[in-house]
């Protein structure tokens, strides 16, 4: 091994920034799932009778269901019965009011991670819903959306509150039968996000989540449900970090989006949850289900994920393009290093006419990461003049990673075009010393060309997510720790 | 300011460079002419600090310092530039992005903040002119999908905008058609002054018609084998090379 390979795996070797615990008391349900389990979740949530049936439902039906093993990763089988499905922080009274009604402890280890929470929130504009393990804590800027008639609030809350546009749509774009994880979810599912754009509004703000798992032994569950009416707008930014622990956690969540005629929405995700240690002890177990359905005519859906955490990543977020002329996006940069182990792509289903799609993929495999590209294009006999065009990019930093590619292509309709092209390459010796021979440190060049290798997806985020995706690369690669 | 004593270099345990001397002052220019293989770009790797180029014997001074004992970023930072053969891609940076990140870890090395957008702004344009640069280059990726003589006119550039007090050239005058090279000689004309110092690599006696050497050096078999003024390149283009394949001392004789 040369001496720049072994340069570019201690870079790539670096600690987790985010792993400290916070100490607050729990409200949490004994470990176990069964249908009493199911029941006392509905009734702290405090859920209608419809919304328990259809949690039920679920499990009976999970209860038939086998773990997918399809998927390239490897990981010991999980022991469904010790976790425990239920955890919030206990609260005094009511519950906290107002931002300042917030646990301290709790904002502070928001304010570790960097989440504009507090009023700087309202000024950088940015209205968020902060899901501390299994209970959405606050939910900024609520009141200026309402003036528009958006809807921007927890899952629990949106039951509560808006339980007929909850009813109309979940499980619309991902029943509860469609995989052994998103059917878990349904039936155990705490808490998550609801967004709701009402016709011809462009949501003036971005609106951001910010997942954190803390307590132990709990897997998240969250369920999120947008839905863009017609002639509509929304940007919506995800971001995930989870302590440092020593056993898996499992988080299985539901993404569903819902564009009708000429709306958009855009999803973008930055996950940065505990990958494991160095010897790939511990870590999260991502499974996780995103699916969007592009219902009407012009519709549009993007997802953008830069996924740099989790000791196994499993995620297709996907599209379902069944309204004339609707278009689907997907840009992904997925980091891999140690033992980490990723397998995520997308699907893209045309059903309508002219609908278009677009796949950008950016794998970054460092040390002993695995990263697989798994992607669907499927053009239904309906789907006349559909187009997809693919780009699978991987980078391998060192001699003991992996990446591998499985693009599936699905044509039914003749007058279909769809172009795959897929790429792999490695970190030169000439492109570091080049970088070098300018001034440039080999740390700084190599998230330069890093950077540079992630582009095309980066600028697809909000610039303020970008600068952070891009931050967090740099963090993940450097030997530094924060 | 660049002071060779009997510098030995080997790549993978073969000998390229035998014993070489070269002592550049401030604001010369020298030249540096052979036929391939000669060890010209080895010579220019070595000066940069390449890996895989290990020195057995001799040293390098740059402007007094050990120049062997740094790392390739260092002696960017101490003031060293390398325009390269075959200057590398770099997908997804921009070259304006590239140079900034350059400018800056030159900055923060000699303990300055980084660079003023403004300042550097009004550098970049001013730089651009002197190598006749079209402003799409400094948003298109480092040297992807250049030319030939974008790519080359891009080291000047970078050369122009990063200002070193000590510049190697390697072979920067090959693949350039007639017009590029004026181009680029006359960026590295404008370049000269009584503080810097060239060193120009190069196969061809053409470059020298536009870069006017102080002096001229033929490297030969890992040897500097002939030193001279600007007219030892005339007198090359006309008798070539293969005069020293034969035997050095009849080459020296003959040309005497």
């Amino acid at each position: 091994m040369t001496d720049s390979t072994q340069t570019l795996e201690r870079l790539a070797s670096s600690d987790y920034k985010y792993g400290f615990v916070t100490d607050i008391e729990q409200d949490t349900v004994p470990p176990g799932l069964n249908e009493d389990v199911i029941g006392l979740i509905s009734a702290k949530k405090q859920e209608p009778d419809w919304l328990l049936e259809w949690r039920l439902q679920a499990f009976r039906h999970w209860l038939t269901m086998k773990q997918p093993e399809w998927a390239r990763v490897h990981y010991p089988p999980i022991d469904y019965q010790a976790i425990s499905y239920y955890a919030a922080p206990k609260q005094k009274g009511d519950g906290p009011k107002s931002l300042d009604e917030i646990d301290p402890e709790l904002r502070r280890t928001y304010e570790k991670l960097g989440i504009p929470l507090a009023e700087q929130a309202i000024l950088a504009g940015v209205a968020v819903d902060a899901v501390f393990d299994s209970v959405s804590v606050a939910t900024s800027y609520k009141g200026k959306l309402a003036e528009k008639g958006i809807i921007f609030c927890s899952f629990s809350e949106a039951v509560r509150e808006h339980p007929e546009l909850v009813r109309q749509y979940l499980g619309t774009v991902v029943p509860y039968r469609d995989n052994y994880y998103a059917t878990l979810n349904s039936a155990v599912f705490s808490d998550g996000s609801f967004v709701y754009i009402p016709p011809g509004v462009r949501c003036p703000m971005e609106l951001s989540t910010y997942f954190r798992i803390n307590a132990s032994n709990t897997g998240q569950f969250e369920r999120t449900l947008i839905i863009a009416d017609n002639d509509s707008y929304v940007s919506y930014l995800e971001g995930c970090t989870a302590p440092q622990r020593d056993e898996n956690q499992l988080h299985a969540a539901v993404v569903e989006l819902i564009a009708l005629d000429n709306a958009t929405i855009k999803y973008s995700t930055v996950q940065n949850w505990y990958p494991g240690d160095a010897e790939g002890k511990g870590g999260i177990y991502n499974f996780v289900t995103k699916r969007g359905l592009c219902k009407g005519r012009n519709s549009k859906i993007s997802w953008t994920q830069v996924e740099t955490g989790s000791a196994i990543t499993w995620k297709y977020p996907s599209c379902v393009l069944r309204g004339e002329n609707a278009v689907g996006e997907f840009y992904s940069v997925a980091l891999t290093r140690d033992y980490q182990q990723a397998d995520t792509g997308t699907k893209m289903i045309h059903i309508g006419k002219n609908t278009r799609s677009t796949i950008v993929s950016k794998g970054i495999s460092a040390g002993q990461g695995q990263n697989a590209y798994r992607g669907l294009v499927k053009i239904l006999p309906t789907a006349e003049n559909a187009r997809n065009h693919s780009q699978c990019d991987s980078l391998l930093m060192g001699d003991r990673c992996g990446a591998h590619t499985f693009p599936y292509i699905d044509v039914q309709n003749p007058t279909a075009q769809v172009e795959h092209e897929a790429s792999t390459s490695k970190i030169s010796e000439d492109q570091l010393f080049y970088c070098q021979q300018r001034g440039i440190s080999t740390e700084d060049a190599v998230s330069l060309i890093v950077n540079g290798f992630c582009k095309e997806v980066f600028k697809e985020l909000p610039m303020e997510f970008a600068v952070e995706a891009q931050k967090l690369i740099e963090l993940k690669l450097e030997g530094s720790v924060g | 300011m660049l002071e060779i004593r009997n510098l030995h270099v080997t790549v993978e345990g073969r000998e390229i460079l035998n014993g070489i001397d070269l002592v550049v002052h401030p604001g010369e220019v020298h030249a540096i002419m052979g036929p391939n293989g000669s060890g010209k770009s080895t010579l220019a790797n070595v000066i940069a600090g390449r890996e895989g180029y290990v020195v057995t014997e001799g040293e390098i001074r740059f402007d007094g310092k050990n120049l062997l004992e740094m790392d390739p970023e260092t002696r960017a930072c101490e003031g060293l530039f390398l325009a390269f053969q075959y200057p590398v891609e770099i997908p997804g940076v921009a070259n304006l992005y590239f140079l900034k990140a350059a400018v800056n870890a030159t900055r923060k090395y000699r303990g300055e903040p980084p660079v003023d957008a403004m300042d550097f702004w009004e550098l970049v344009h001013e730089r651009m002119e002197l190598v006749k640069m079209d402003e799409s280059m400094l948003k298109r990726s480092v040297n992807e999908g250049f030319s030939g003589g974008e790519k080359k006119r891009n080291e000047v550039f970078q050369m122009a905008v990063l200002q070193p007090h000590f510049a190697v050239l390697d072979e920067t005058d090959s693949g350039l058609d007639i017009d590029a090279l004026k181009v680029v000689a006359d960026g590295v004309n404008a370049l000269r002054n009584p503080e810097r110092g060239f060193l120009v690599i190069t196969h061809y006696q053409r470059l020298l018609d536009y870069i006017v050497p102080d002096h001229v050096h033929v490297l030969f078999n890992g040897r500097i084998v002939r030193s001279g003024g600007k007219e030892l390149a005339l007198e090359l283009e006309e008798q070539g090379y293969a005069l020293y394949n034969e035997e050095p001392g009849r080459a020296r004789r003959a040309a005497a």
